[in-house]
């Protein structure tokens, strides 16, 4: 064994205190444990939840919103756009409201054409009443082109009941949100009526059922064909309401939504700004686990702190004479924080074997059934990425904590000590 | 006089304080090559406070030194450390051997710092030594579970293992009784024979007596 007479010194002498040395060890082992196992927890929640969002949300949705200026319509129609006049209406009342987008079949074919885009399903909405029986429910109907639709929710997987593919074959045929023909007590086959907000009364035929995981579209959401709402409303086969979109790349939404919405002058929401909550949800389970995890550490690192301190008041006269028989400072800080790093070195070994067991069985504890039936186990993300970095924490940690006590070993003035 | 291996010039120290106290007062000193100096006087005297400057390990000092041709005053912490290492064997009042290595390696660990020789040859220089001073039968007991005689005999060793040209020693025989006091005696007597430079602070005339030159210190000065 030819290992420089520091480290022969560091190694014996941490070995001559195994107890204390493995205290120290628990400490950071089990900080870097924590911060492994939660970090792949909880980054684990956070792509579940993106995950199920996003598989009830489009990359992109194009609709024409409501706008709350009402003013043209009421100078163009009394002053001709005078630019010499200056006018001012006040709380004026809305009138001639248009929900549609004008002249979709261009804007279709042109997102066709978009690269970025992958998915294009228009689709007309509106709201409706259901009824069977004396049951009355409030919901949302899309008549929808079921083949782009099922590309954007992968729909066939949602079902409960039936195909979606269904709703062509069935005459006049619904798909009902599972919690919706839940609450009217109805099944695959029923009729049902519906109500537009119009008054116009149309009956409708069960072909299926599907669940997307969230109560939010489940108890209020149905589909139709686009020519079911369109004669529902009274409406011509031109007219839709709202684009959804898929992309290739999810990360994209935001620039292309904002690029679509300036070429076609219609809203253009991406995900995100849909749903602000996931990215907030995101933040703030990370920000947990970085300020558990970091406390964790900071008490481990005290830990070594503390322990090389006491080790260190413990042995001055060692250093002493290690000083007088030709160590210098450098030696003697050598000889300390070597053993720090071997105590943080080892807790990070450990510890990413403890953080790597706790997440696994994590992801092996079954999940409650409930509403969310997608979920059968814990979410848990494996990433290397968090092990190289609850390692390198680690020893960071013990590195900063085991130099201050090296230090002032370093700086022992041997004569202070060897002559009393 | 023989060739002087220690040269001290106008050595001043003081004590810091509100009152700055000077603890010695101009000492010019020559030690030459395979003398066997004591220095002797009343505790306060500044004989301890003499042997550390001397040895470099105390470097807050006014005036000069030289050891063995080299200039160490000045010198940086490490560099006098490196120093101490090739040319000063220290024996003190208490042993202080390291209580976890052994007899073996506690000896061995100047003579790894110093890494001129290998492992295996200092591992033999170490036994040498230990059969010299008649101890090699606990040359693998841990340093801690010796009697006082044996850990200072063990002391003495490890002085000598890098073949130092001057050993310095602080009271050497201050914590044994009197059997093992006169074991050390005998021991620095014959090192002193071998040729070895030796400078010990004591408080013992008799042992005093028997080295080449005594140093006698009075208030900070050599009487």
């Amino acid at each position: 064994m030819k290992l420089p007479v520091n480290f022969m010194i560091s190694g014996t002498e941490l070995l001559a205190r195994k107890k204390q040395s493995v205290i120290a060890m628990l400490g950071v082992m089990f900080g870097i444990a924590m911060f492994i196992f939660m970090i792949s927890f909880m980054k684990g929640v956070n792509k579940f939840i993106e995950d199920m969002m996003l598989a009830a949300i489009p990359d992109i949705h194009i609709y024409n919103d409501i706008r709350t200026d009402y003013t043209h319509s009421v100078t163009e129609a009394w002053l001709h756009q005078d630019s010499s006049k200056i006018v001012v209406v006040h709380h004026p009342r809305p009138s001639k409201i248009r929900l549609n987008l004008k002249d979709p079949g261009r804007i279709i074919a042109d997102l066709k054409t978009t690269p970025e885009v992958a998915v294009v399903s228009p689709l007309s909405s509106t709201q409706v009443f259901f009824n069977y029986g004396p049951v009355q429910l409030n919901g949302m109907l899309d008549g929808v082109d079921i083949y782009a639709e099922d590309r954007v929710f992968n729909l066939t997987e949602k079902m409960v009941s039936g195909h979606p593919e269904d709703l062509l074959t069935t005459d006049k045929g619904i798909l009902l949100g599972q919690g919706l023909a839940d609450k009217l007590n109805v099944v695959k086959g029923d009729l049902i009526t519906l109500a537009s907000p119009t008054g116009t009364v149309m009956r409708f035929r069960v072909a299926g059922t599907f669940s997307f995981g969230m109560s939010a579209i489940d108890n209020i959401k149905a589909y139709t064909t686009q020519a079911g709402v369109q004669q529902l409303l009274g409406k011509d086969r031109d007219y839709i309401t709202d684009i959804r979109i898929r992309l290739h790349d999810l990360s994209q939404a935001k620039a292309t939504a904002i690029l679509l919405g300036r070429k076609y002058g219609y809203k253009s929401e991406d995900w995100e700004t849909t749903n602000p909550s996931i990215k907030t949800g995101n933040m703030i389970r990370d920000t947990l686990t970085w300020v558990v995890s970091i406390t964790l550490l900071t008490v481990a690192g005290f830990g070594i702190y503390n322990i090389m301190n006491m080790v260190i008041t413990s042995k001055m006269k060692d250093i002493a004479i290690l000083k007088a028989q030709g160590f210098s400072g450098r030696d003697i800080l050598t000889i300390f924080l070597s053993q720090s790093l071997v105590i943080g070195i080892l807790g990070a070994v450990f510890g990413l074997g403890l953080g790597y067991a706790l997440s696994y069985g994590m992801s092996r504890v079954p999940f409650p059934q409930g509403e969310i039936t997608s979920l059968k186990y814990f979410p848990v993300v494996f990433d290397t990425r968090y092990y190289l970095l609850g390692a390198a924490f680690g020893i960071l940690t013990t590195f900063v904590a085991g130099v201050m006590p090296a230090r002032k070993a370093g700086r022992v003035d041997p004569v202070a000590i060897l002559r009393s | 006089m023989k060739t002087p291996i220690l040269e001290a010039q106008h050595l001043d120290k003081f004590f810091p304080g509100p009152e700055p106290f000077q603890v010695l007062k101009d000492i010019t000193l020559s030690i030459g090559k395979g003398e066997f100096i004591t220095i002797i006087g009343k505790s306060g005297c500044g004989k301890s406070s003499l042997l550390y400057l001397l040895s470099t390990l105390d470097t807050n000092y006014k005036g000069s030194l030289s050891i063995n041709g080299t200039r160490v005053t000045g010198l940086s912490e490490s560099a006098l450390s490196r120093f101490r290492n090739e040319h000063i064997g220290f024996v003190f009042q208490f042993h202080y051997l390291l209580p976890e290595f052994t007899v073996l390696q506690n000896i061995m660990i100047p003579a790894l710092r110093l890494g001129r020789l290998s492992r295996e040859a200092i591992e033999q220089r170490a036994m040498d030594i230990l059969k010299q001073l008649d101890i090699d039968d606990i040359a693998a007991k841990p340093s801690g579970k010796l009697s006082g005689g044996q850990q200072q005999r063990v002391a003495i060793a490890r002085a000598l293992i890098n073949n130092p040209g001057i050993i310095m020693a602080d009271e050497p025989t201050g914590n044994l009784d009197s059997i093992n006091t006169k074991i050390v005696f005998d021991i620095f007597h014959e090192l002193s024979r071998q040729g070895n430079t030796i400078l010990a602070v004591t408080h013992d005339r008799d042992f005093a007596a028997r080295s080449d030159r005594i140093i006698e210190m009075m208030d900070g000065r050599i009487k």
